[in-house]
């Protein structure tokens, strides 16, 4: 039993199950704006009121888990990305309290300020994001040490924007096909009305940043070429882009929103087959990345880390599932509401 | 000025310090949840219930705050601290991950019925979640104590050479998790800990309902509001002179230097004074202005009076925590814990006396005493963490070896002022959106009527 591919897989599930989950809360409030009338961007706010915490801590679970597990890969990337890190905390704190602080008055002014606090956090997340997971693909300089050997301006590049981008719009996505399961009425046909364009952003993304991924990251697919039984993968995930357009048409939003679903885990798994075994790849110099086996902690604590996460798992699993399923159906605002 | 290393520790201690205003708050003000929300369902009286609901809603504001703060934390020991991590990542990182493997999953996922699932669970179920999301904040404080009381007290691990790119490098692996877990100090300043917490929750309780018992509003509210905290306030206040004792002893034992610098004992050969005040001149090594007690940190630390301590002159210099800041913050902690347990004992006689309902003066006092558990929290965190300079792990790596290598001053700066703007402005919304929420009070009973169901839910 390899342990070191057992945690990045594990990490590979945590993240995902970031992606998936927060990447909703992430989507409706990239449409929060687009929203008008205070009751509505009540609902909208509501519709991941309960949930959005307990989504997010799949962030700080898998940030927790890739210090235990790779903690000269947490060490590296998060003192080298600091800029991009320090502005990363700024919009998860200010996406936090928006929601907290929003409807706590009844002033206009501060009502609004929190919409947009609200909605530029929930974007600038989803695009910080994105960049870090782009500057990842095309790998980053390190030095001899594992050290982080370039600047913040080296991050902002075209094919880390571009992923950034595209995260932005898969979100979107996600968050409206989400919000027209949670909502009813009027406001639900207008967000059934935006969710074809948000589709089609997403797929001229999502084609871009392939296209640009064939072209000009080789590495990434490197594997794709070696064992071609992974290429149905890259399959799975456009059947399940296709199939969201087609479960909107039919009506069936819950499929859609398992389509979206799927087709985050699968983009995020063709990643890390591009990526494996590798965490940071360094370029140049690639003999300087940051590998599964050279930055991870050692045998030991990631065996004891696997027992501890073999117990948790099965009970977060088992009450998040069943909270999902008591707060299943249309929002409602009451007097305990956000 | 520009020395990058002193400005990541300032910004440490200045977002690890806003951070702990909150979590404690959640810990104490969820016990009282427990108890309010109990006595809801033993007596089926609403006022219990309209008590619940109203301290749920404070309680979700400080636990929304204390996670937007928290994250900053989590991410803080990669970016400024990354050559700390790489150092402690299989100890420190593995009990980072359990906390949010088994705390913060289990507070922020219940936490979603405590606030939002009045209507959709049964009563029981409700409680049960009350109880899940206290539990969940109680085993946080577990796992960062440990992982925190690692750097005091390292055990069960050893040191071992990782390779990178053809360099040697020395970090810390497990050998024995439950060693690791259990270190000498953990335990005690767990529950030291905790106890300050629960302080922190009761005082939180008691101002607010001073204030309006002083103001003649809500007067139900406020009196069984008064009695509970003042209860737990009494009880929680004097039990923390043990723990606290408990804890120092510990240090005596563990970590030497620092309770010489508690008690700015320098002179190893010298039976041991307890200050009870004073300021320290550490050139001419002395206390000025001070009264001491002869002979009393013997006696509190090996229950003899004539056991010798061991002094700062033990340590080579470049070994010694600064003194006098330390001597202070300490004295003031053990000060203000004294202070909380006159204040709560006289609270709680008072109300035996049915005295204090009326006594504006007490009340007045009871008002402001919140701030009283939020500095010695403060102030306990101030000693344990400079008292442990200038090592980040006692004994094994050096705070000013530790920091981030590749963050020059100007980016920690950058990050340095905008927290400081940023946690200004949530502290000033934090205390105007509570201001807000106490004055216009708890509801009426009667009004926004929760019918409990009778319709089954799944969880029933």
């Amino acid at each position: 039993m390899d342990l070191n591919i057992i945690w990045f897989v594990l990490i590979g599930i945590l993240l995902s199950g970031y992606a998936i989950l927060d990447g909703f809360d992430l989507g409706v409030g990239a449409l929060h704006l687009l929203v008008k009338g205070d009751i509505n961007r009540r609902i909208m706010i509501n519709s991941i009121g309960p949930v959005w915490d307990g989504n997010e801590v799949w962030l700080v679970t898998g940030g927790g888990a890739l210090f235990a597990a790779f903690p000269v890969v947490y060490a590296t990337v998060f003192s080298g990305f600091y800029i991009a890190f320090m502005l990363l905390l700024v919009v998860l704190i200010f996406r936090a309290v928006a929601i907290e602080f929003r409807s706590k008055r009844e002033n206009k002014l501060w009502r609004q300020s929190w919409d947009v606090s609200f909605s530029l956090s929930s974007i600038l997340i989803a695009f910080l994001m994105g960049v870090a997971l782009g500057n990842i693909i095309t790998g980053i300089p390190l030095d001899s040490h594992g050290e982080y050997a370039g600047s913040f301006l080296d991050l902002i590049n075209p094919y880390s924007v571009l992923v950034g981008i595209t995260t932005v719009a898969l979100f979107m996505m996600h968050g409206s096909i989400y919000v027209v399961m949670k909502t009813e009425g009027e406001l639900q046909e207008k967000i059934k009305g935006w969710i074809n364009n948000c589709i089609i952003f997403f797929v001229i993304c999502y084609v871009t940043t392939t296209m640009a991924t064939l072209i000009y990251i080789p590495h990434m697919v490197t594997h794709f070429k070696e064992y071609p039984v992974f290429f149905s993968i890259a399959i799975l995930n456009m059947l399940a882009i296709a199939n969201i357009p087609r479960e909107i048409n039919h009506k069936n939003y819950f499929r859609a929103f398992i389509s979206s679903c799927a087709t985050i885990a699968s983009l995020l798994l063709i990643f890390a087959i591009g990526l494996f075994p590798n965490i940071v790849i360094s370029q140049p110099n690639p003999e300087y990345s940051l590998t599964i086996y050279n930055a991870a902690s050692s045998q030991k604590t990631l065996w004891i880390m696997l027992i501890v996460a073999m117990i948790g798992v099965p009970f977060v699993l088992a009450y998040t599932l069943s909270i999902y399923w008591i707060f299943r159906g249309k929002v409602k605002i009451d007097h305990m509401s956000y | 000025m520009n020395d990058p290393e002193f400005i990541a520790r300032l910004q440490f201690a200045f977002t690890v310090g806003f951070h702990f205003i909150f979590p404690p708050l959640s810990i104490g003000l969820g016990i009282l949840l427990i108890i309010m929300e109990g006595l809801y369902l033993k007596t089926r009286n609403k006022l219990y219930e309209n008590m619940t609901k109203f301290w749920v809603k404070i309680f979700a504001l400080t636990f929304a705050v204390g996670v937007a703060t928290g994250i900053v934390m989590e991410f803080e020991f990669g970016t400024n601290w990354a050559t700390y991590s790489r150092f402690v990542g299989d100890v420190f990182g593995s009990a980072l991950a359990a906390e949010g493997i088994f705390a913060f999953f289990l507070e922020s996922g219940f936490l979603a019925i405590l606030v939002f699932g009045w209507n959709k669970v049964s009563p029981k179920m409700h409680f049960f979640s009350t109880i899940m999301v206290t539990f969940g904040a109680h085993l946080s404080a577990v796992w960062i104590i440990v992982a925190n009381s690692w750097q005091q007290t390292p055990a069960g691990f050893h040191l071992a050479t990782y390779e990178i790119g053809g360099n040697v490098f020395t970090r810390a692996e497990i050998t024995d998790f439950w060693a690791m877990v259990f270190n000498p100090s953990s335990m005690d300043r767990l529950f030291h800990t905790i106890v300050g917490s629960w302080m922190a929750g009761a005082f939180l309780v008691i101002s607010v309902s001073a204030y309006y018992l002083i103001k003649r509003k809500h007067l139900d509210f406020a009196q069984k509001g008064l009695t509970i905290s003042l209860i737990v306030a009494t009880f929680a206040s004097i039990l923390q002179v043990f723990v606290g004792h408990s804890s120092a002893v510990g240090v005596a034992k563990n970590q030497p230097a620092k309770l010489a610098a508690f008690e700015a004992h320098y002179d190893s050969s010298a039976i041991a004074p307890l200050y009870l005040f004073g300021w320290v001149d550490d050139n001419n090594q002395k206390v000025d202005f001070g009264i001491q007690i002869p002979g009393l940190l013997s006696y509190l630390i090996y229950g003899d009076f004539n056991t010798k301590v061991k002094g700062l002159n033990a340590f080579a210099k470049e070994d010694r925590p600064p003194v006098n800041l330390v001597f202070q913050s300490y004295h003031f902690m053990v000060a203000l814990g004294f202070l909380m347990i006159g204040l709560s004992v006289l609270g709680l006689f008072l109300l035996w006396r049915n005295k204090l309902f009326e006594n504006k003066l007490i009340l007045k006092i009871l008002v402001p005493s919140v701030i009283l558990p939020q500095l010695a929290l403060q102030l306990g965190w101030i000693s344990a963490e400079v008292g442990r300079q200038p090592w980040i792990v006692y004994g094994l790596l050096r705070t000013k070896d530790a920091f981030s290598k590749t963050v020059s001053s100007g980016e920690v700066w950058f990050s340095m002022i905008l927290f400081t703007l940023i946690y200004i402005l949530l502290f000033i919304l934090f205390l105007f959106l509570l201001d807000r929420k106490i004055k216009h009070g708890p509801d009426e009973i009667g009004q926004n009527e929760d019918i409990y169901t009778d319709k089954k839910t799944i969880l029933g």
